[in-house]
């Protein structure tokens, strides 16, 4: 094993400890309720997490993209209660472009969308174009509702504190692609913590006298559910090597293969979860829908399947039928 | 899932050279290659092909050298299979060879029964059926009733088989028939062996079926007091089925298990250029494909380690095969009859029918997924 994969391991374990130890349903609802979790947050800066995608040099742990996305698959296994992998984005936005990061929790702010518990953001982030641009304070106007119900807010126009330039590695949309290879390596957590809860329920769940995870319709549902998650999961890992080798801008096809694939499965598999929850999964008790509304909130978000699918199938039929192969063996 | 494992791998660096050297093969070799030999790719059988294709050192590359093979990578070979694939070449004469019967006889066979047929196999002469499925045991494969007796240096094989790909066109196939009875109906898995069976020993009737394309595909074989020498048990007797699923294990870690309908999608791009909803939907495709592609990668690469990647495979081949079942549709929604050139759908036409033997062949798409559920801890 090298450093990085040693670092890799270690960063994940925490992670999973900390969600496992500090995070769950009460959490979540609590966030919905818009109580900010702080406890969670603080132990989550004590462990240096929202700077880990920052460079060493400039007091980060140095983490890669691939890594991120382990962290943020992570995460989207316990339903992401933390904007901790929006903040850690900002945040190597910041160091890309030569700024200091702040201290707390920073926004990102993608195109129009909302930023996730912006009103308690230290700053806000955002590029245009190869800019990142910092704007300091909290966004304080509230979004539009939302599956998740977690606070989301616009950051008020203002002049930026900050500005740099981004190397060119990271492209015109940084922001964009970063966020939605954020969102789509949650989706993928997500879809591991769905589906494990919903193998056990259906070995738990008896009906005709038998655990309902024995009839053929409902392992047949499941095993299609297996494999769209094993889709999703090696797809973000996919992309997150390719931001690590060619920069945001060089990963945009896996990106958005990624975002896609991720998102095309979050559609089946909420679809299959609940048809197997039946109504004990529809109802507000039950901690299924804390994982599927997020599911069907980071689909949308940074990115609807349809937009990354055009974008890279209008290259494909630009480059027409005899590259496609080649391009696509060339990834 | 705990414990499924899709470790990214690269195709090694080695392997460019051969891709190259493979695009330009079979670029030339595909010249005149029609729509349906594109479309029926892996059951197209054409020995020419396959004998250069062997002439190349492309069939058993990653096999001893001692047995003719290439001591080359799992990952080296993934990258011939996914050239042909994508191509949509007419590999049925060496592919069942290379991917199962010969792994099965460099594992399990005798010395003598290696070296007689696993360079043959290797330079593309001895193509290989699967002799499995019977007329009343399809996905109930253990109930086969196709007998194989004891007599003085060998056995006699009385029944029939059906299905079989290419059987009339094949040297050998590699039979599971019932060498006892199972001891009660509920270990039926049991007194199974396996057979190298010579396709033109005396006693075989082979009757081509013709299939829904049109094309003579499959075969009923009828075994009618066939001899087959002791030397040709394949493995241990009573442990055919064992032996069988293991080798079904190595046909469910092929890349062909999103590819088959590649060729299609290839060939009608630029004809969709015009068409608004084609963006979106050829993204759609693209996103998968890369992604299957890195999960098929993922597979080989565990081979390549000495792993067995059967809950992985599974997974794969049931994804892959949803996607290259749907993609005829999916693309036919997009192309004009008064716009498309005639090649193409001339070739949607030939993949909207064999795409149904996808998720059939090698077990059905429902019998796959059963074995995902109890993978996954279903009861
Ligand atoms: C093009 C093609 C090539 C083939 N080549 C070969 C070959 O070379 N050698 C060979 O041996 N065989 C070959 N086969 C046969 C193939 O392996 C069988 O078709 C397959 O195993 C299914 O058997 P069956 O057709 O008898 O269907 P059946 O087993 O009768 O199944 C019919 C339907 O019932 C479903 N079903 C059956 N049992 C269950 C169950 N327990 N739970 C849920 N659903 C169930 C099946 O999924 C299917 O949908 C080939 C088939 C095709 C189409």
């Amino acid at each position: 094993m090298s450093d990085t994969d040693d670092l890799r391991a270690i960063l994940l374990e925490q992670v999973e400890r900390l969600l496992s130890d500090r995070s769950g349903p009460d959490l979540l609802r609590a966030n919905e309720r818009g109580e900010w979790p702080d406890a969670l947050w603080a132990e989550a800066e004590a462990l240096g997490l929202p700077t880990a995608l920052v460079p060493e040099e400039r007091g980060g742990a140095g983490l890669g993209w691939g890594d991120a996305v382990a962290v943020w698959q992570a995460l989207g296994r316990h339903a992401s209660p933390i904007p901790l992998g929006e903040s850690m984005v900002a945040a190597a936005l910041l160091a890309a472009g030569g700024i200091a990061p702040r201290p707390g929790l920073l926004g990102l702010a993608v195109g129009r969308e909302p930023v996730a518990w912006g009103r308690r953001a230290a700053a806000v982030v955002m590029t245009s174009g190869g800019i990142v641009l910092l704007q300091p304070g909290p966004a304080t106007r509230q979004g539009r509702a939302s599956f998740s119900r977690e606070p989301a807010d616009h950051a008020a126009p203002g002049v930026p504190a900050a500005e740099g330039r981004l190397p060119d590695a990271f492209g015109p949309e940084a922001a964009l692609l970063a966020g939605a290879l954020l969102n789509a390596a949650r989706i993928a957590g997500a879809l591991e913590a769905v589906l494990d809860m919903t193998v056990d329920y259906a070995n738990t769940r008896k009906q005709f006298g038998r655990p309902i995870g024995g009839f053929q319709a409902v392992q047949q549902l499941l095993a299609r559910c297996a494999g769209e998650v094993a889709a999703a999961g090696v797809a973000v890992a996919h992309a997150g090597r390719a931001a690590d080798r060619r920069g945001l801008a060089g990963a945009e096809f896996e990106i958005a293969s990624a975002k896609v694939v991720a998102g095309e499965a979050a559609g089946t598999c909420a679809a299959i979860v609940h048809q197997v929850h039946a109504a004990m999964g529809f109802t507000d008790e039950h901690p299924l829908h804390l994982f599927t509304r997020r599911m069907w909130e980071w689909r949308d978000g940074h990115g609807a399947e349809r937009a990354w699918a055009r974008r890279i199938g209008a290259k494909a039929l630009e480059r027409g039928g005899e590259n496609l192969w080649p391009d696509l063996t060339a990834r | 899932m705990a414990g499924l494992r899709f470790d990214l791998r690269d195709t090694p660096p080695e392997a460019a050279a051969l891709r190259a050297e493979l695009r330009a093969f079979l670029a030339e070799a595909g010249r005149n290659w029609s729509p349906l030999v594109r479309g029926y790719s892996w059951m197209g059988f054409d020995r020419e092909f396959s004998r250069e294709v062997g002439r190349r050192g492309w069939i058993g590359m990653t096999w001893p050298a001692a047995y003719g093979g290439g001591e080359r990578t799992a990952l080296e070979r993934y990258v011939v299979l996914e050239e042909m694939l994508a191509v949509g070449a007419p590999v049925g004469a060496h592919w069942i060879g290379d991917r199962q019967s010969g792994p099965l006889i460099l594992r399990l066979g005798t010395e003598e029964q290696r070296r007689e047929f696993l360079p043959r196999i290797v330079s593309g002469e001895l193509a290989f059926a699967i002799g499995l499925s019977e007329p009343d045991s399809g996905s109930d494969l253990a109930s086969l009733r196709t007998r194989a007796e004891k007599v003085p240096g060998g056995w006699r094989i009385n029944g029939r088989k059906v299905w079989t790909t290419n059987a009339h066109k094949c040297d050998f196939m590699i039979a599971l028939l019932r060498t006892s009875p199972a001891p009660d109906p509920k270990a039926k898995h049991q007194g199974l062996s396996q057979f190298l069976v010579d396709c033109r020993a005396s006693g075989i009737t082979i009757r081509p079926i013709l299939d829904l394309v049109g094309e003579e595909g499959f075969n009923e074989i009828t075994f009618d007091d066939v001899f087959v020498p002791d030397s040709l048990l394949v493995g241990q007797e009573g442990h055919g089925w064992e032996q069988a699923t293991a080798e079904l294990a190595f046909e469910r870690a092929g890349p062909e298990r999103y590819l088959s309908s590649l060729p299609l999608l290839t060939a009608a791009l630029d004809d969709l250029r015009s068409e608004p909803a084609a963006p979106e939907t050829v993204g759609r495709l693209l996103a998968r494909a890369g992604t299957l592609r890195q999960m098929s990668l993922a597979v080989a690469g565990m081979l390549q380690d000495g792993k067995t990647p059967a809950r992985e495979a599974a997974l794969v081949k049931d994804v892959g095969n949803d996607y290259e079942q749907a993609l005829p549709d999916t693309l036919r929604d997009l192309m004009d009859p008064a716009r498309t050139p005639a090649e193409v759908q001339e070739m949607q036409r030939i993949m909207t029918m064999v795409a149904r033997s996808y998720s059939l062949r090698g077990g059905t798409r429902e019998i796959l997924r059963g074995i995902i559920a109890r993978q996954l801890g279903l009861r």
